[in-house]
């Protein structure tokens, strides 16, 4: 089980207060990802519900019961770290051992553990090294390793994948979508990366300065958010936003299309403008274009791989008007 | 990056080190050789520091007329007992200062060393009057007490800047894996510190050892160490170059031979955080 409830949970360090009093609730078996750009209080907010930082008001539940006061020994929650925070005077099986040795359990039980979650993240051949002699992504693997055996009530992870390179983190980003598919564990994962979001989350928590602006399922933030904050972080290439005239058109102080909601022509189309810079991925190609419409910020639009364009070149962009998201002078989203 | 130095430079630059080397050892040098002479070659002028006759007639006089073994031993045990006392002190305190620390703790630590700049003979006559008024006068335990007291500062010191390169994070790995504080500094925080516990203490034990205002001050016969040891001999008798110089030697040797074998371990511990 591991169903965590904040309630009323705030935060400061002296008197700057970094997370005002917020509600959330987190699922059994939930993958849970706060999302935000960095200093939001993401990973604040973790460390409050792991216990490593004392809350200045409000409940945490875990279960149902209150944890508020419990030291994180007791909480039952595993945490993988940013820097993997592996013991470096221990070898990997010791590593993993160790949550299970302050635990008391038996050493048969022990062993068998640490030989499934060896097999489970490849681990095998390297139990007697130590994380020195490891790789990042080997090393990853062993903080992983050491907070499966404890078998908790949640995983919290930390930006677990900032410091691998951009493959590994890739692979990595798999294996722990796989983890909670099998376990089917509640994890919480702290991110700066929208597209880890996106791709692993069951729930994203979108944060800024503190403050949850949006919590939905991956699609619902893509297609229905709330404001104009996470409608720009929420997917990328990140939203066009147009105002003036044709927001005022539509009834909007702003309104905001995603690059890949705009369809492109040589010819003829809504809006006209000229090539930027044209970015060719292969299977994309994203076209950054001047346009009149959005003065001061060049546009997004992504287009087949095939489209041939250069810089210079006069193309005209057409909105699917469906696709168009509105917002009001607040920001908010405007039905 | 590597910068590339030509040879010869590299010749002159190892020259001049190992010259600065001797000079700087060369008064030990010259101690020890002396301590071979008859006392008529050791105030020779202009001093000879090859040609001259071998003797060990010093030493047989030196350990004639004092207890060598008897010096010695409060010198283990007032240098030991000391260290032992400052880091089961220094430990905590560090850790503290290092992963719980307070807005006041850089002053703390800057109060502490400032305790260093005060010329000793400034607290004498109350630490004499303290001691008088206790019974400590001449025992190995008020000396253990005052030299741990002196170098406290900086076992802290150093202890603290180990203690600062230690990630939290694999301190709070520790604790979210279930380990209570106790646990957590038994099984994480000292062993990733050992190297820098093991020069602290070797550290400590030399500024113990080679302690001489407070041993000759507050000692008389019983708790003598071998600083004592040696002021012995340069007497009001008159100047006995050789049998002092003997003394020395055999006052030093054991710490001399203590920091031979640990000089990786001291360097490493003495240049921390500077070159990582």
């Amino acid at each position: 089980m591991g169903r965590i409830t904040l309630d009323k949970v705030s935060k400061s360090f002296g008197d700057v207060e970094v997370i005002p009093p917020l509600d959330l609730t987190i699922e059994d078996g939930e993958f849970t990802v706060f999302v935000g750009p960095s200093g939001c209080g993401k990973s604040t907010l973790l460390r409050l519900i792991a216990g490593l930082e004392d809350i200045t008001s409000g409940q945490i539940r875990i279960d149902g019961a209150d944890a508020t006061n419990v030291p994180p020994a007791k909480r039952g929650l595993a945490m993988v770290f940013q820097s993997y925070a592996l013991y470096p005077h221990m070898t990997v099986r010791k590593n993993i051992a160790f949550p299970m040795k302050m635990a008391g359990i038996d050493q048969a039980e022990q062993d068998r553990r640490i030989d499934a979650a060896a097999k489970a993240l490849n681990l095998t051949d390297y139990l007697d090294r130590r994380p020195g002699q490891l790789s990042g992504g080997q090393r990853q693997r062993v903080a992983i390793g050491r907070a499966i055996v404890r078998e908790p009530a949640a995983f919290l992870f930390d930006e677990p994948l900032s410091n691998l390179d951009a493959a590994l983190r890739v692979g990595m980003r798999l294996e722990i979508s796989e983890l909670h598919e099998r376990l089917k564990t509640t994890m919480i994962y702290v991110t700066h990366d929208q597209v880890e979001a996106m791709t692993m989350a069951d729930k994203i928590v979108v944060l800024q300065a503190g403050v949850i602006e949006q919590v939905g399922s991956p699609l619902d933030l893509y297609e229905r958010p709330c404001n104009k904050f996470v409608a720009g972080f929420i997917g990328s290439p990140k939203m066009n936003f147009i105002e003036g005239e044709e927001a005022a058109e539509l009834g909007a102080t702003t309104i905001g299309i995603r690059p890949e909601h705009i369809s492109i022509s040589t010819t003829e189309g809504q809006w006209k403008g000229t090539v930027g810079v044209a970015e060719h991925l292969g299977s994309d190609t994203f076209l950054y274009i001047h346009s009149d419409v959005s003065p001061s910020e060049t546009m997004t639009v992504r287009v087949d791989g095939e489209f041939s364009a250069r810089h210079g070149d006069t193309v005209y962009l057409t909105p699917r008007a469906e696709r168009i998201h509105k917002f009001g002078a607040d920001g908010l989203r405007i039905e | 990056m590597a910068r590339s130095i030509a040879p010869r430079r590299k010749a002159i630059n190892t020259l001049l080190a190992w010259s600065v080397g001797f000079l700087i050892f060369f008064p030990i040098l010259w101690t020890i050789l002396t301590s071979f002479k008859t006392e008529a070659a050791a105030i020779a002028n202009p001093p000879v520091f090859i040609g001259f006759d071998w003797t060990l007639e010093n030493y047989q006089a030196v350990m004639e007329r004092s207890n060598y073994s008897r010096f010695l031993w409060n010198s283990i045990v007032i240098a030991g007992g000391s260290t032992v006392l400052g880091i089961l002190i220094a430990i905590p305190a560090a850790w503290s200062m290092a992963f719980v620390p307070s807005k006041r703790t850089k002053d703390i630590l800057l109060w502490m060393l400032s305790t260093k700049m005060l010329p000793a003979v400034g607290v004498l006559y109350p630490i004499y009057l303290l001691f008088i008024k206790f019974g400590m006068l001449d025992t190995k335990i008020g000396l253990m007490i005052v030299l741990m007291l002196i170098n406290l500062p900086i076992i802290v010191w150093m202890l603290y800047t180990y203690f600062k390169e230690i990630p939290g994070e694999i301190l709070e790995a520790a604790r979210m894996d279930g380990a209570t504080l106790r646990e957590e500094v038994i099984y994480i925080l000292t062993p990733m510190a050992i190297p820098g516990i093991a020069s602290t203490l070797l550290l400590n034990v030399i500024l113990a050892w080679n302690e001489a205002f407070w041993t000759l001050n507050l000692t008389a016969a019983k708790a003598a160490p071998l600083t004592a040891f040696i002021a012995s001999y340069s007497s009001p008798e008159g100047l006995f170059y050789a049998k002092l110089s003997a003394a020395s030697t055999m006052a030093i040797a054991p710490i001399l031979i203590l920091g031979w074998f640990s000089q990786k371990q001291l360097v490493s511990g003495l240049t921390f955080g500077a070159v990582k």
